[in-house]
């Protein structure tokens, strides 16, 4: 059986000429997650049955000439996302045995399309991390070699594409755990505009952050599949209105003058920056130069407050998103219990790991009436400005590219017991979702160990095809 | 005034604080992770403290990040989660309600 897997289009034809099937594509995948999903642990669960009878379905629609855009694309859903009928844990002994009673609307926009999901994804708990080693259900690995981590939070989805488990994946990304996984994984990695995708049927980490992302082999895919699942949506008021355009169309719209491009000081004379990622990151300008295209170097001073504001407004939204879990309605409870308030304590003390319990202690203090102004208002300022520097830099650039990740993929263990280490994982990544613009992670070679570089391209607000355009030109 | 004060003097997270944080959050920590709990609010707190360096007594606080402003929609019976399935995933329940330790004496 011969299957295309590296891209949905080729996969498309090969179907349409009858050389292919969506049975054929699932076994496919199957196949490779039970070679390699028990040393990588990307999959908390694989619907094997119900992918092969979905797929039978999809195989009768095209042969009547039924089948939705997506049909014959195959799809792993990070373990945050509603899944009718399905389990949901975001990886956390908190959601024990719940099972979603609706899909949310980028799951239900993929099945309407006809995408085939083939399982549930691992990750950091919450959403919580950058090495996905905070997982109630163990560390994913990352396939360039199994003591490295995939990067967090969406480990589980970007290994699936790596190790060729699925063709895409949907994560979440509140800072750059979409971004950073796809870049030390080698994989696309698009975290779009804030409000782009509902978050209707997403598990709300920090709501004014949160964004689902797409995981893929290129920006075909990635296009096909953010013209599926974004635009308005009637449960969230906070999506955008606006029409979506016609990704995958406009990908190979060429626009009549280059694109301007800057990039930024602060970024390649960052201290904990690895010299190989520096090195490639300025091979690639002096490359996107020799093609002629205008590439700048600008000045952000306001980079380096970026993380902290970022760590301040996250923990706070997040010890708030995270009241709900109390053991009254849904998840577990804690068998430890005497009264109504031992059965908050012992249940959210049970239940959560600790980075989350962390996150939501710092949260609570940042927002307590003492400290209120000084944290949780003042990071709102800082917001704003950074907010607005990054307006003004898009006034007269079209994309600022930089490293999408300080480091490659580090050892499993590396940063125990450490904090504030591991948070500069998201040194990059972070201003874009401090601001709410789209970026993009694309693969910038490797560094000697052959482990993966990314590049990001951060993109003016809803600025997606031109985004897609770019990445899809330098990949080539 | 407070907002000023604050400003300048750097907060230490003792034990006691730890304590009135895990209360609020509905958390329990043991007396040695109490202390780490406190050492790791520490290192954090010190790290965000650089946000003094900017001024910011001009700029408003940024709450909203989405360009929508309420929108609305006509208010039209929709299909709600029926009752069994509202109460499916609840730890302790009857045919009606979410079970809890009891609240009133």
């Amino acid at each position: 059986m011969k299957t295309h897997t590296n891209s949905f289009a080729s996969n498309k034809k090969a179907i349409k000429n009858k050389s292919l099937t969506c049975v054929d594509l699932v076994a496919h995948y199957l196949k490779i997650i039970d070679d390699k999903n028990p040393s990588l642990n990307a999959f908390l669960e694989v619907y094997e049955e119900e992918a092969k009878a979905q797929a039978k379905i999809i195989d009768e629609k095209i042969q009547n000439g039924t089948a939705g855009k997506l049909a014959g694309m195959i799809v792993g859903l990070k373990d945050v996302l509603c899944h009718k009928d399905h389990k949901l844990g975001a990886s956390s002994k908190m959601l024990e045995n719940f099972e979603s009673q609706f899909d949310g609307t980028a799951v239900e926009r993929l099945l309407k399309e006809d995408a085939i999901i083939i399982g549930r994804q691992n990750c950091d708990e919450f959403a919580m991390g950058s090495s996905n080693e905070n997982s109630a259900f163990g560390a994913v690995k990352n396939e360039i070699g199994t003591n490295r981590v995939p990067g967090g939070s969406s480990g589980g989805s970007a290994v699936a594409v790596q190790a060729g488990m699925c063709m895409v994946s949907l994560g979440s990304d509140t800072g750059g755990s979409v971004r950073q996984p796809a870049a030390f994984c080698g994989v696309v990695g698009l975290k779009p505009t804030y409000s782009r995708i509902s978050r209707y049927g997403l598990i709300a980490f920090a709501s004014s952050f949160d964004s689902i992302g797409i995981f893929a082999n290129n920006a075909a895919d990635t296009a096909i599949t953010l013209e599926v699942i974004a635009g308005k949506d009637d449960n969230d008021s906070t999506v955008s209105q606006r029409e979506v355009p016609n990704y995958s169309e406009l990908l190979n719209k060429k626009s009549d003058k280059k694109p301007k491009i800057a990039y930024i000081k602060e970024t390649l004379n960052s201290e904990g920056l690895n010299e190989e990622i520096k090195a490639a990151t300025v091979a690639k300008i002096e490359k996107l130069k020799s093609e002629g295209y205008e590439v700048e170097e600008v000045d952000f001073s306001l980079l380096k407050y970026a993380l902290p504001t970022y760590y301040i407004l996250i923990t706070a939204e997040a010890s708030t998103n995270l009241s709900r879990y109390d053991g009254v309605r849904y998840g577990f409870r804690s068998p430890n219990v005497t009264d109504l308030e031992s059965m908050y304590k012992r249940t959210r003390t049970e239940g959560f790991g600790k980075e989350v319990k962390r996150r939501i202690m710092l949260g609570t203090f940042v927002l307590s009436a003492s400290y209120y102004d000084a944290y949780f208002t003042k990071a709102q300022k800082v917001r704003r400005k950074i907010q607005e520097a990054m307006k003004e830099l898009f006034t007269k650039y079209d994309f600022i590219i930089s490293p999408t990740t300080p480091t490659t993929a580090f050892e499993i263990g590396k940063y125990e017991g450490e904090t504030v280490e591991l948070y500069l994982a998201d040194l990059f990544t972070v201003p874009a979702s401090v601001a709410g613009m789209p970026a993009i992670s694309i693969p910038n070679g490797t560094d000697k160990e052959s482990l993966p570089i990314g590049l990001q391209i951060m993109g003016d607000y809803f600025s997606e095809d031109k985004l897609l355009a770019f990445a899809d030109e330098l990949m080539k | 005034m407070i907002h000023q004060l604050l400003k300048k003097m750097k907060v230490t997270v003792d034990k006691k604080l730890i304590e009135d944080i895990s209360h609020l959050s509905r958390l329990e920590f043991s007396e040695e992770d109490k202390i780490e709990m406190a050492d790791n609010l520490n290192e954090i707190l010190d790290w965000v403290e650089q946000l003094n360096e900017l001024d910011t007594s001009k700029t408003l606080p940024l709450t909203h990040i989405s360009e929508e402003i309420n929108v609305m929609r006509n208010d039209e019976i929709a299909d709600v989660l029926p009752h069994d399935k509202a109460l499916k995933n609840a730890p302790k329940k009857d045919s009606d309600y979410f079970r809890t330790p009891k609240v009133i004496e």
